[in-house]
């Protein structure tokens, strides 16, 4: 008989609870002012940047297209990014940020049209930490010094970049992607995360156009769920 | 400090894109795979919410949009904790929660149920988790409803709950369903789990000793969020 009990040392983790779609009404929950109701005292996410953030004031404007062409008009998005210098709002970041910026938002789209927009600030570069990978072959081919994120400060830093995050009746999990800016097209080189996209020409699916109204800048982003130029989704 | 890596998300065990027998999903899925990506700084931090954000009542569906007295059903309390695959408590995160009244109808101008809307009855509510991970609602068991599927497709009673974490790559939409219900196996919405372990834990369990007696039942539903890796190797790190 073994000393050692084999089972005893098995690693025993919990499974992570399963996705299921949001759904039709996902409004309610989440947005209630546009299922048509007033419930809470504060909805939350309509304020991305607040009133104290540095940098360039943008709007950032699109529609998500599914596969037969047509603008998907009950979508929520939500939205994380930096501030101008970089900077997340939480206590892992490396740095303060202004008072009143949550980087965060959510938005839904016209029930009619199917256009969203959201106003923020543009964020800055933010700092790569680690070595950024995606498949075996990278990490084969990295594995020493970098792997576990040494050495990393020596990487090239994200372009900027928002961080966003879609759901909708019809989507069972959500989808991850990133919004890049078109006038930012050298960080856009660099970034790592743009360079793991092993098609080039599927890159361009992440970058926003600049444009102009008032004076002020907007960014046109839409977002192909699938068919032709179907945007990048990530895994991450 | 170089904040630790999550754990990859089990994709055996979450709804693949595509699950052609819930209809909406085939012209709103993605054809590609998706890019998978080692989580830099912008998926491992994620929004922090605080009491400030919510207010105390907010978790209570059966007072929070009363307008003339208590809403029309059967009168639950939904709770459990929030963990992360180490078995570890989340605390201080975000739960929000979405339902149909006892009828079956959404307070929603998109629903057009003929079930009436319950005048007393918003159907959301949200909540942060105590220092244990622990959160409860207040709330009446929604009920089935039809939706356009197939020609007789019914959800079982559900309600829809979105959770934070401390990460934007642990951001969390699933559903909460009631044991015993006879429609779990039959709706096209559940089944898009491909693993029968999973949707089992996606169904809360009566729980008697926590009810109110002479008042209401009480439903357990524990959240599992990814975990992340330990930082065994911080030593190495600093230079050691």
């Amino acid at each position: 008989m073994s000393i050692v009990d084999a089972k005893a040392n098995a690693p025993h983790y919990l499974k992570e609870t399963p996705s299921q779609t949001a759904g039709p009404y996902v409004h309610i929950g989440l947005a209630p002012g546009a299922a048509g109701f007033q419930i809470f005292d504060k909805e939350l996410g309509w304020d991305i940047a607040g009133p104290n953030a540095k940098g360039e004031r943008i709007r950032v404007e699109g529609v998500v297209i599914d596969g037969t062409g047509s603008p998907v008009k009950d979508v929520l998005i939500e939205i994380w990014q930096a501030n101008s210098d970089g900077i997340h709002a939480h206590p892992e970041s490396a740095g303060e940020v202004e008072d009143g910026f949550r980087g965060w938002g959510r938005v839904i789209t016209d029930f009619e049209s199917g256009e969203w927009g959201f106003d923020t600030v543009k964020p800055g570069p933010v700092k790569a930490r680690r070595k950024l990978q995606s498949g075996v072959a990278d990490q084969v081919r990295d594995t020493h010094p970098d792997w576990q994120g040494r050495a990393d400060e020596s990487h090239a830093p994200m372009a900027p970049h928002l961080n966003l995050w879609i759901v909708a009746r019809g989507i069972n999990i959500g989808l991850n992607t990133r919004m890049y800016f078109d006038d930012e097209a050298e960080a856009n080189a660099a970034d790592p995360v743009l360079n793991l996209i092993e098609w080039e020409n599927r890159r361009a699916t992440l970058i926003a156009r600049r444009g102009e109204r008032d004076g002020k800048p907007v960014y046109r982003f839409d977002i192909r769920l699938q068919g032709e130029n179907e945007t990048v989704f990530f895994d991450v | 400090m170089t904040p630790a890596e999550y754990y990859q998300r089990d994709r055996r065990i979450h709804p693949p894109a595509l699950t052609p027998d819930y209809k909406t999903s085939v012209a709103r899925s993605p054809r590609f795979s998706l890019i998978s990506l080692q989580g830099s700084v912008s998926e491992t931090t994620g929004p922090v919410f605080g009491h400030g954000d919510i207010s105390p009542i907010d978790n209570d569906l059966i007072k929070n949009y009363a307008k003339d007295g208590d809403p029309v059903g059967e009168r639950i309390i939904v709770h459990g904790r929030v963990l992360d695959e180490n078995a570890r408590p989340v605390p201080n995160t975000l739960v929000e929660a979405w339902q149909a009244n006892a009828g079956g109808r959404y307070r929603h101008k998109k629903d057009s149920y003929l079930a009436p809307i319950d005048p007393n009855f918003g159907g959301c509510g949200r909540t942060l988790t105590d220092e244990n991970g622990y959160y409860f609602f207040r709330t009446v068991k929604p009920g089935a409803y039809p939706w356009r599927n197939w020609v007789n497709n019914w959800r079982p009673a559900h309600i829809h709950l979105s959770v934070f974490g401390n990460a934007f790559c642990q951001r969390l939409i699933t559903q909460l369903y009631f044991e015993g219900d006879p429609l779990i196996p039959l709706c096209p919405i559940v089944q898009t789990i491909p693993d029968a372990e999973a949707i089992e834990r996606l169904v809360a369990k009566l729980d008697m000793n926590a009810g109110v007696p002479l008042d209401c039942l009480a439903y357990r539903f524990d959240i599992v969020l990814r975990g992340r890796r330990s930082t065994l190797f911080e030593n190495r790190l600093e230079g050691n």
